[in-house]
């Protein structure tokens, strides 16, 4: 019996040949700053400068530029990280778990996905430390080094220390495998190039020479990085999960928070490819290779990811009332009805209602509509760890230690650090380095380009 | 002199003279060795170790050490031994309040002030404000010397000057606060003579002068009497806040914790019915309390009379029907207690004191619970004296005034027409240590030695006397005020030797056995105290009538006044504003409000949803009251229980030249007291005008939600009826569901259990004694050096406290409606809950923390070690008590705070520091050590006497404090202990888990089995029913 396969869409459109791909890639690179790159970088830039001030004086002065207090020791701070390291997830999920599974959909937006992901850790990592009290002791006290206090130990027990390690392995292995992704790319790009540019980037390409025992073993490390980071994707947010669920507080103690936190992650990461996505493809015009099937398989991510949230939400209520623990089913009350209402609707709307929009077609396949449901989402996901973070601190055990929590110009200050810093590094990827992967999109090409098949 | 022929050398190759040595004798530093080039030039490696020397060399050189101001002693004295503190017994006066005290003394000083055991009144405890007084040792406010016209001069100088004025000046008026010292009397006496009879007028802040003047009445003597609470079975007060401000309130409240102590032995309590306008500690702690208005005070107690009257036969008084709840059954325990009942009154109206008087009378209750035989000198002060003076004062009929350690123009009703009246004095002299509101207007001013400088002799109550002894030499050019006296009237003895001598010719004659007026002196000053049994006399029997108070008080009084009414009160922590500039008690958290650095006016909730006036957080808005012309604007803060239509508002704040901690901080409300009547009145029940402006304000409060939210993992409270039947009524038994079965949650745990073969802490905290007077608060601010934030830092909730006093007010919601139970009553039941770190033996801190800052110790403790701590602040969000406090920032030698902070940071401040207690770096948590110090020394004591620690050898801070023995902290692992005792633990056993058999003793959060050693003992009220 003969299968015949339905005709699948082109992965790559505009009828590209390898050249094109190259051209079209490489030409970024190359080619001057646009006027308005030079006007992103330099915003991004901006806020930078204006969010170190709010870090200068946090390390300064001490932690009382912000506005924890004694019942809230953890607000903006740990919901930055949070936010932040789940953004990241997405940029691993993307280009290692659809590498196992052969998507080659990916191959158009890994590049900018992983570098997401780098930046986005990041950014997560800036508030462990900027958090600490003594953060001159703290970046090297909470690593398990050898020393002379005694020997003096970190304890194995904290979830805090779990994290440190998750963090750190994650960014490792990331890191390596978007540096070892890039290697063919920037040979490509020195191969074009003259002069300076070609020494960087000869620099750069570890000597690639693209002969097949050298493309062999890159296959080999992608996969064998690909399936390093996989189990990644699960075991960084479920341990940042545990920070939380490990603990003694209600709304915190919560045995369905690392499932629950792995799928927020991915949520929210692909909520964030998409946002920059939609950017980088309309300014760099790239619209054949990042194409509407990208961005409606993202958006059914979406969907999913976002609808196991909501009934993450959901059950929780049901384990809180069904557990019979007053303190947790206060908790849970005072969510969504209690002084912070307004950060727990916003959440449900954000995270559960919105993405559900998606159900329809014509949303999802519309640019406009699913650049703002990204950002909505993002929103909502910040949203979401604020809640966690914050609305079961402020209203714990004892109501005598029951407080509010009100941001300090600085805590805003110190998120936008991350912002600009984010940003100041995305765009500084985006002129100089091939932001589509044009090895792994050429490999495509021939299987959906019309002009290569000939 | 003998010529010296001893050779020094500086080593054994200098003795044998070794070529080598000699060689280089003269060479300061040693020949670097060279690698020997065969040229002999330097090698590249000894151009490197040069450089590196020189440059290390002139690093070195470059910084320079740091001038330490600490000038060791040359011979060290023969009591000082570095790291041992020495104890001194004194005394605490003020404003005629009295405490007999001992000082701890660390290298020669004061930094902490705990009770006499010895003393008779306040057995070892002490208060907020004594505790406090220590760090006013080292005010940077004090004066450092003698002032003419506000220009620094020396003493010799001043005495001339003083010497001349004064003798021409005409008629002396000595101007001071209540005098406790029968020698200064005598001094001043003698002053008097000199000076062609010179009058002492005495007031005081919170005068009790309404209580003498009908003494007076009643029973021809002008007196305040003795009361024993400790006696009494009903207590009925009437707006008097006996536990927290009235009189001698550590003596009551220790004798009243003795009759709310309860155990299955003696399951009996005394019953306290209030009376009051304002929420007070002692109403907050009463069975039933009533709000009644202050304009109904008067009322209620001849209502009160007739009842009682009625039932004893005797005649009633004619009085104006007042509905008031609670009063007929009063009456009726009241007569039941007879002579065991007790009726007091915070009115400082004569005439309703009276009636006081007859009521106890007719109880047969003085000579029992109240006793006008045994006279109390506290507050003796006469404000129809005052007043008078102020008249005349005024009237420029005063040549000369001096005021003798006492602040008028700040803390008297009239005190800007004192301020007015002192130009009019020809010669006007103080003695004030500070540069205060009423210093600053005279002349001269001579300073008095701080009263830890001091030599002096108390009697606060007929046949007891206290020494007060300096415990450090003058840190300024002062002179005790009694020495100036002396000094001005000619004498050329010191003060010192009077003292002695006095109490050599008056005292030392009454002493039956002894001979040796040294050896007795030498004992008396070594326990600080000192009683003769005065002779028996008969009681005194009433010769006043109380139909004629009866009738004044029936016409002075209304049963239904419409208009808005002030009822000024003091507070625990402030009390009457003399050691405002002490940041500890500015940052005190006021024991019912909850609220810091401020003075506020209390509304109802009632008239503040009429006036639309919310309070969320601290946020507030402003008033203005008007009373009889006289304005101020006040925050509003809303008090349930608060009667309605009354308003209260705390003197003891608005100083304007107190320093720099009390300056500004809230309003002056000494100026709103009548003194229409002849006496300082504090109810102000006419011409009060109260309008909310609107403005916005935040108050600084450390608790904003006020309610338990019928929590019973936290609060567990019965009735005293209940705990009869059942001595483990109220208590809450959380059980979890395993395999099976319901089990208690210590049953399910993931830790194996620590096992302490030593020692295991406990402390055992009772809630029915514990009247919620926050002195443990501030025994811990100074034991364990933690910081004062200031007013902003609290409003940001993140004072530094250790131990903290939760006040819950009840709700009348039912359980379900969450929103209401936010809510408290209109009259609600209080309940305190003193908090500190529990100490946990499953520790949810310990855990979390990456860096193991936090550890268990081997003797149950969690301990924290600030170096260790990176401040992730995890610890603090993991603690279900939240106790643990974070160092936001710098507190010490920072000038952002060197305004509140003054303990860590100007140098004469930090002299006040414990030196045993680390001050914490910014960055770090912080919590309850149990006194780690305290148990480290007890053991080190034992460990060098090779014994074992006793019982009761260490205790902690607060207990020590405590004035009612809410707290009590010893060795778990020894059954024979007070706390074990207490908590009945029957074995000796070294686990964790002890079997604790009282029934009425609980974990607050039993149910997430963190296993405190902090245990609490349910709260009992002495009511017929569970109503509010």
């Amino acid at each position: 019996m003969q299968v015949t396969s339905s005709v699948r869409e082109p992965l790559v459109t505009g009828g590209k040949t390898y050249h094109d791909v190259t051209h079209d890639v490489s030409r970024q690179v190359e080619g001057k700053p646009t006027l308005l790159w030079f006007l992103a970088f330099l915003t991004a830039a901006g806020t930078l400068a204006i969010g170190l001030i709010a870090v200068t004086a946090t390390v300064w002065e001490g932690i009382g530029m912000w506005g924890l207090n004694k019942t809230i020791g953890w607000a903006w701070d740990i919901t930055n990280f949070v936010w932040w390291v789940g953004i990241g997830h997405a940029g691993t999920l993307i280009s290692a778990v659809l590498l196992l599974f052969r998507q080659k959909w990916r191959t158009s937006i890994n590049r900018a996905a992983e570098a997401m992901t780098i930046f986005a850790v990041i950014c997560a990592a800036m508030f462990p430390v900027l958090h600490m009290g003594r953060p001159w002791l703290g970046a090297y006290w909470a690593l398990p080094l050898p020393n002379t206090f005694g020997s003096l130990w970190v304890n194995f027990n904290s979830p805090l220390l779990w994290d440190v390690f998750a963090i750190s392995t994650y960014f490792s292995v990331s890191l390596v495998f978007w540096y070892i992704g890039l290697i063919p790319d920037f040979a490509t790009i020195r191969d074009r190039a003259t002069g300076l540019r070609k020494v960087i980037y000869g620099g750069l390409s570890f000597g690639w020479d693209g002969a097949a025992k050298t493309w062999m073993r890159y296959e080999s490390v992608s996969l064998i990085l690909a399936g390093l980071a996989t189990p990644l994707v699960l075991s960084v947010h479920t341990i940042v999960s545990f920070d939380f669920a490990t603990s003694v507080i209600p709304g915190w103690h919560t045995t369905i928070f690392p499932p629950y936190f792995v799928a927020g992650a991915i949520f929210s990461g692909f909520a964030m490819v998409l946002t920059l996505m939609i950017i980088t493809r309309k300014v760099f015009k790239l619209e054949d290779y990042i194409t509407m099937t990208h961005i409606e398989l993202m958006n059914i991510v979406i969907i999913i990811t976002g609808s196991i949230v909501g009934i993450a939400y959901i059950t929780e209520f049901f384990i809180a009332w069904y557990s019979g623990v007053e303190a947790e089913q206060y908790a849970f009350i005072n969510r969504a009805t209690g002084p912070y209402w307004w950060a727990y609707w916003s959440m449900m709307t954000c995270n559960v209602i919105s993405p559900q929009l998606f159900w329809f077609k014509k949303i999802r396949t519309s640019i406009i509509a699913t650049f703002a449901l990204s950002i909505v989402v993002n929103i909502g996901m910040w949203f979401e760890r604020f809640v966690i973070i914050v609305t079961s601190l402020h209203r714990d055990y004892l109501p005598s230690s029951w407080a509010m929590f009100y941001p300090s110009i600085t805590d805003i200050g110190v998120y936008l650090f991350t912002f600009g810093l984010f940003f100041t590094l995305f765009f500084l990827f985006a002129k100089f380095f091939p932001v589509i992967n044009m090895a792994e999109v050429k490999s495509v090409l021939k299987s959906t380009s019309e002009k290569v098949r000939k | 002199m003998k010529e010296n022929k001893k050779t020094y050398w500086k080593g054994l190759e200098q003795l044998s003279n070794d070529p080598e040595f000699v060689k280089h004798a003269d060479k300061e530093f040693a020949e670097l060795p060279s690698s020997l080039n065969e040229d002999g030039s330097a090698s590249r490696r000894d151009f490197l170790k040069l450089m590196g020397f020189s440059l290390a060399a002139a690093s070195l050189a470059a910084c320079e050490a740091p001038v330490r101001k600490a000038i060791p002693y040359v011979n060290k004295p023969v009591d000082i031994n570095p790291s041992i503190p020495n104890y001194y017994a004194s005394t605490f006066s003020s404003g005629g309040d009295y405490a007999s005290i001992v000082v701890k003394t660390r290298e020669g000083r004061p930094i902490k002030i705990d009770g006499n055991e010895l003393s008779p009144i306040n057995k070892g405890k002490v208060n907020a404000i004594v505790e406090g007084s220590v760090l006013s040792l080292y005010d940077k406010q004090r004066l450092t010397g003698p002032y003419i016209a506000g220009e620094k001069t020396d003493w010799a100088t001043l005495d001339s000057q003083v010497k001349s004025k004064l003798a021409s000046a005409g008629s002396v008026k000595i101007v001071s606060n209540t005098i406790l010292s029968p020698t200064t009397n005598k001094a001043l006496q003698q002053f008097s003579e000199v000076f062609g009879g010179a009058e002492v007028i005495q007031y005081d802040p919170i005068s009790n002068y309404g209580i003498s003047k009908a003494a007076e009445t009643y029973y021809g003597t002008a007196v305040i009497p003795s009361y024993s609470f400790d006696k009494a079975k009903t207590i009925v007060s009437f707006g008097a806040d006996f536990l927290g401000t009235w009189i001698s309130p550590i003596e009551f409240a220790g004798q009243y914790a003795k009759t709310r102590k309860i155990s299955k032995e003696k399951p009996e309590m005394s019953r306290h019915y209030q009376f009051e306008s304002n929420l007070s500690l002692t109403g907050a702690n009463a069975d039933y309390r009533t709000p009644i208005k202050a304009s109904q005070s008067g009322l209620a107690v001849l209502a009160l009379y007739n009842a009682i009257a009625k039932k004893a036969g005797a005649a009633t008084v004619s009085a104006p029907a007042v509905e008031i709840a609670h009063l007929e059954k009063a009456a009726n325990d009241l007569w039941a207690a007879k002579s065991a009942g007790l009726v007091v009154s915070g009115s400082n109206d004569p005439n309703v004191q009276v009636v006081v008087n007859a009521i106890n009378e007719l109880l047969g209750a003085n000579g029992t619970t109240v006793d006008f035989n045994a006279p109390v000198h506290f507050r003796k002060g006469d404000d129809a004296r005052m007043n008078q003076f102020v008249n005349e004062l005024k009237a420029g009929q005063v040549g000369a005034v001096i005021f003798y350690n006492c602040n008028p123009v700040y803390d008297f009703a009239r005190g800007a027409e004192i301020a007015e009246g002192i130009a009019k004095a020809k010669v006007s002299i103080s003695t004030n240590g500070t540069m205060d509101e009423t210093a600053s207007l005279v002349q001269m001013v001579a300073p008095d030695h701080h009263f830890l400088e001091s030599w002096n002799d108390f009697e606060p109550k007929k046949g007891h006397y206290s020494l007060g002894q300096p415990t450090i030499s003058p840190l300024f050019d002062t002179r005790q005020a009694q020495d100036s006296f002396l000094t001005w009237s000619g004498s050329t003895s010191n003060f010192y030797e009077f003292l002695q001598l006095n109490w050599e010719s008056e005292i030392f004659t009454q002493v039956e056995t002894g001979t040796d007026f040294q050896e007795f002196w030498d004992r008396s000053l070594y326990n600080g105290v000192f009683a003769i049994t005065p002779a028996a006399t008969e009681a005194l029997a009433p010769i006043g009538d109380v139909s004629a108070a009866a009738a004044s008080v029936a016409k002075a009084y209304s049963a239904s006044n419409t208009g808005a009414e002030l009822v000024l009160y003091t507070k625990v922590g402030i009390g009457s504003g003399a050691f405002a500039n002490v940041p500890w008690l500015q940052e005190m958290s006021d024991p019912i409000t909850k609220a810091t650095w401020d003075n506020y006016l209390t509304v109802s909730q009632k008239w503040a949803s009429e006036n639309g006036v919310t309070m969320i957080e601290g946020e507030t808005s402003k008033a203005s009251i008007t009373v009889n012309g006289k304005s101020l604007l006040v925050p509003i803060l809303v008090q349930p229980g608060q009667a309605e239509g009354t308003f209260g508002l705390a003197v003891g704040y608005g100083r304007t030249k107190a320093g720099r901690v009390a300056n500004g901080v809230g309003v002056n409300a000494y100026e709103l007291a009548d003194t229409s009547k002849g006496f300082v009145n504090f109810d102000i029940t006419a011409g009060v005008e109260v309008a909310a402006t609107g403005e916005a304000y935040r108050i600084a409060r450390t608790q904003t939600h006020q309610t338990f939210m019928g929590r019973e993992n936290v609060i567990q409270e019965a009735t005293l009826a209940e705990y009869k039947t059942d001595a483990s009524a109220g208590r809450y038994h959380p059980e979890i569901y395993k395999d099976g079965e319901f089990v208690k949650p210590s049953k399910i745990s993931l830790w194996s259990g620590h096992q302490y073969s030593q020692h295991h802490w406990g402390l055992a905290i009772d809630m029915n004694s514990c009247i919620g007077c926050s002195a443990c608060s501030v025994a811990c601010q100074v034991e364990n050096n933690v910081a004062v934030v200031g007013k902003q830092e609290v409003l940001n909730r993140r004072e530094m406290a250790w131990i903290r006093i939760d006040r819950y007010y009840s709700s009348d919601a039912p359980a379900d409606d969450l929103r209401g139970m936010e809510v408290a009553s209109e009259n609600p039941e209080v309940t305190f809950q003193p908090m500190m770190c529990q100490q946990c033996n499953n520790a949810p801190c310990e855990t979390v923390c990456p860096v193991a800052a936090t550890t268990h110790s081997s003797e149950g403790l969690n301990q924290m070690t600030y170096n260790r701590c990176i401040g992730t602040r995890y610890c603090a969000n993991n603690c279900p008590y939240k106790v643990r406090r974070f160092n936001w920032f710098k507190y010490h030698d920072n000038k952002d705070f060197a305004g509140v902070n003054v303990a860590q940071n100007d140098d004469l401040g930090k002299m006040v520091l414990n030196p045993d207690v680390t001050v914490r770096a910014r960055g770090v948590m912080e919590k309850c050590s149990m006194c780690v110090q305290r148990i480290q020394a007890g053991k080190l004591a034992a460990k060098r006497e090779k014994r074992k620690v006793q019982d009761g050898e260490i205790n902690v801070a607060c207990a020590v404090a405590c004035p009612t023995d809410a707290l009590v902290f010893g060795d778990m692992n020894d059954a024979n202990s007070k706390v074990s005792q207490l908590l009945k633990i029957k074995e000796n056993n070294t686990s964790a888990l002890k079997e604790v058999n009282e029934e009425r003793a609980y974990h607050v959060l039993e149910e997430i089995n963190v296993s405190p050693n902090v245990w609490y003992f349910t709260k009992i009220r002495n009511k017929d029913k569970n109503e509010a």
